[in-house]
């Protein structure tokens, strides 16, 4: 079966142009396969590159060299290489990313954040909404919060609409910076139960899980950051 | 599964070649060149004398290009040379499928005429001679900006800053246009009334499909509506990409000074 | 007859001058509507007074021509007397009070309530030829609206007057689209002579002398008053008869008679209404 993605040799570091041009190599050589309805947890100390891993494979962060083979319908794409244009597209319907924090948009409210990616792809509002508050109920994010901007809520609040957002589209590649790090019990369950259905669903996930109860519940496997510096 | 669009089988809308614009021996912005496709926002960014307000300009055909080519697809679908048309051509194009916000409400409105008329007029000048149907797409756009119905019989001389920005996006979608330039929209107005008016252009940019360019210097605007981005420095594009990619991983010297000037609240 | 002054030339203008304005005059009239700039000369008579129409009517005024001059409808206002006596006296030419009996018509402010024939011409005092400038004080922004037909500011006043007042507000120079392509002021006339221009036999003249344009509307051109189609062009209409000649058809005037509110209403049009008393 073909892998969902398929990493090689993906190297990336960063140059700071204003702090004399020092180079921070931070991804040396990362090789990785993930298949569907794999969990793959991002697994290393602080500063071995597990975020900036995550927003590679999202296109938030470019790539020095390497290839980045997502799987896309029918195709594959290799992102390292790809156009904007088509980054946007495999955001749209292939790839989600639930990031540590809330971007908070003034004014939109947290039903609308959570419904956007559904009405990006064309679904109606009243379904969309529907879907949104479905989710909001079930990660315990009370309905006299919902037609309220996040701006105010709590961080774990915030976090809460962040993974509504994030699993409000079936996408086939999920990723997951921290999804339960400002969670309680309760809520943690809740999440852990998200990422079971969408395994099930066939959905490929690359994660970082700082609690080990939920990493070892989740994960069909670790991969070691420090193999990713071992070309360094 | 549907088939999902990837390899871009959708022509683009705007194709720039090459733009140069020079006043004598002053460049006001040199070889810039990009593709621009339906739905897409487009921001570009960059301080005072980058070179931004006139590339602008030359893609607003408000001033002819010294060098380069800009073709745009019109609607029957045939790619036009933008200078090659004649200029009762582009002004048509720029009443009807183009929309343009100027960063002073005042530099698109018509003060000293009401609202309703203000909206109306683009509808009149392509043809509109029903005036309860003009007064009612006009009743409605304004609902659509969030003015108060009540106030199209007002002059916008009477009107906030925040709500004259709102008026010209008004005045300007009214014809349904496919393509909208936008200069510093949110320059001048208070945080709030930005935060409303950034607020009615994502939502219309995504309902309505458009494509736009937006010049500004403030990159949280950039960010929060832009899905692509053009920094420029010196008359020059120093990088481009994807909005969050060039923000948040910034390549060029200049771009990661930028962002790194940007005071947190 | 007026002594003719000595030490003229015929009309007053130089041959050149008049040479001058004829052309500009032909090119209005291969151009129905369209403005004509001319060298606008010195006349003996202030701006804002009729100069405009003065220097067309001195340029196409010939031995064989009878004038007639009238000033709001009216023949023996101080203005239209003037100028009548004007070109008695500069070029000989006959001068008539009667409309069916003239060949060229001076006029400010009105059209003759007499049908006009083949073989006459109208000649209009303008005092704003553009029906742009109030909308775009710029000459060259103006020139390019008509140009390139940019017209649908126009119809932005109709609405503004009909989202204030619920009708249109114009009731005198009310613009009109010229053989559907330019759009004409045609001068201070009220609207209710609008529909006098469009077809004439006649030939019209305007000139704007303080402005320096000429404009031609040829004999059978097409003149259409501009409206909404919910909001239709309509004409002035009273409800009394002429108190003179009894006429329910003509333009009336409203003239106060004593200091207790009386009054009366005669045709604005001396000469049709004294053909009918005759």
């Amino acid at each position: 079966m073909a892998p969902v993605l398929d990493i090689r040799g993906l190297a990336k570091s960063f140059t700071l142009h204003n702090q004399g041009g020092v180079t921070l190599p931070v991804l040396a050589a990362v090789d990785l396969t993930v298949g569907a309805g794999e969990c793959v947890a991002l697994h290393g100390r602080s500063g071995t590159g597990k975020s900036t891993l995550l927003r590679t494979l999202y296109g938030n962060y470019r790539v020095q060299s390497g290839e980045l083979w997502v799987r896309h319908g029918a195709t594959r794409i290799d992102l390292a290489q790809a156009r904007p244009r088509q980054i946007i597209e495999l955001r749209r319907s292939t790839i989600g990313y639930v990031s540590q924090f809330l971007r908070v948009i003034p004014r939109v409210a947290a039903l609308d954040i959570v419904a956007e990616p559904m009405r990006a792809r064309g679904v109606a509002v009243e379904a969309a909404r529907a879907r949104a508050a479905a989710l909001l109920t079930r990660l315990n994010v009370p309905e006299r919060l919902w037609h309220l901007a996040p701006a105010t809520f709590s961080g774990g609040e915030q976090q809460r609409i962040n993974i509504a957002r994030g699993f409000a589209v079936a996408y086939p590649i999920l990723l997951l910076d921290e999804p339960t790090a400002s969670l309680d019990g309760d809520n943690r369950a809740a999440v852990i139960g998200l990422i079971d259905e969408v395994l099930a669903r066939g959905t490929a996930i690359v994660g970082i899980f700082h609690d080990g109860e939920v990493r070892d519940r989740v994960a069909s496997r670790l991969y070691d950051m420090t193999e990713a510096k071992a070309a360094a | 599964m549907s088939a999902l669009p990837l390899l871009d089988d959708e022509p683009p809308l705007l194709v720039v070649d090459g733009l140069t614009v020079a006043y004598g021996t002053r460049v006001g912005c040199r070889d810039v060149s990009f593709e621009l496709w339906p739905g897409e926002v487009l921001g570009i960014v960059g301080e005072s004398g980058s070179g931004k307000t006139s590339l602008l300009n030359a893609l607003s055909a408000k001033i002819e290009p010294t060098a380069g080519r800009i073709h745009y697809r019109l609607r029957d679908g045939t790619m036009a040379d933008l200078f090659g048309l004649s200029e009762a051509a582009r002004r048509q194009l720029l009443r009807t499928d183009w929309g343009v916000v100027h960063q002073n409400p005042r530099d698109g409105l018509r003060l000293t005429v009401s609202a309703g008329a203000n909206v109306g007029e683009r509808l009149m000048a392509i043809g509109a001679r029903h005036y309860g149907e003009i007064r009612g797409a006009a009743l409605d756009w304004l609902g659509k900006v969030e003015i108060d119905r009540d106030r199209i019989d007002d002059r916008p001389s009477s009107f906030s800053g925040g709500m004259q920005q709102r008026l010209q996006i008004a005045r300007n979608l009214v014809t349904n246009p496919r393509l909208v330039f936008m200069d510093e929209p949110t320059g001048g107005l208070d945080v709030s009334v930005q935060a409303r008016l950034l607020d009615l252009i994502r939502g219309l940019v995504a309902d309505l499909g458009l494509s736009a360019i937006i010049v500004t210097h403030d990159l949280a605007v950039a960010r929060l509506l832009a899905h692509r981005l053009m920094v420029m420095r010196g008359g020059e594009v120093v990088e481009s990409g994807l909005t969050d990619q060039v923000l948040d991983d910034p390549q060029h010297p200049y771009t990661q000074l930028l962002v790194s000037s940007i005071l947190q609240v | 007859m007026t002594e003719m002054l000595a030490g003229y030339n015929f009309a007053y203008l130089d041959e050149q001058t008049k040479r001058m304005i004829r052309r500009a005059i032909l090119k209005a009239v291969a151009i129905p509507g369209y403005q004509v700039p001319f060298g606008s000369r010195e006349m003996p008579l202030p701006y804002g007074w009729g100069t405009g129409g003065i220097q067309v009517t001195a340029s196409i005024i010939g031995r064989a021509d009878v004038l007639k001059v009238i000033d709001q409808g009216a023949d023996d206002t101080t203005n239209a007397i003037s100028i009548r006596r004007f070109f008695a006296r500069t070029a000989g030419v006959a001068t008539t009070e009667r409309t069916v009996d003239a060949t060229i018509i001076q006029t400010r402010h009105r059209v003759p309530e007499t049908p006009l024939k083949a073989g006459q011409i109208m000649v209009y005092q303008v005092p704003i030829p553009e029906p742009l400038r109030w909308l775009e004080p710029r000459e060259t922004e103006t020139r390019t609206m008509h140009a390139l037909s940019e017209y649908g500011a126009m119809h932005v006043r109709f609405y503004e007057d009909i989202a204030h007042y619920g009708r249109i507000a114009t009731t005198y120079d009310y613009p009109v689209i010229v053989n559907d392509r330019y759009l004409m002021r045609p001068s201070p006339i009220p609207k209710f002579d609008n529909p006098k221009l469009d077809m004439s036999p006649a030939l019209q003249l305007f000139g704007a002398g303080r402005e320096k344009r000429i404009y031609a509307v040829p004999p059978f051109t097409k003149v259409k008053s501009l409206d909404f189609h919910d909001h239709p062009f309509a004409v002035e209409s009273w409800d009394e008869a002429c108190s003179l000649c009894g006429s329910t058809t003509s333009y009336l005037d409203e003239v106060l008679t004593d200091d207790q509110g009386g009054r009366m209403f005669v045709c604005s049009d001396t000469d049709y209404c004294r053909s009918r008393t005759a």
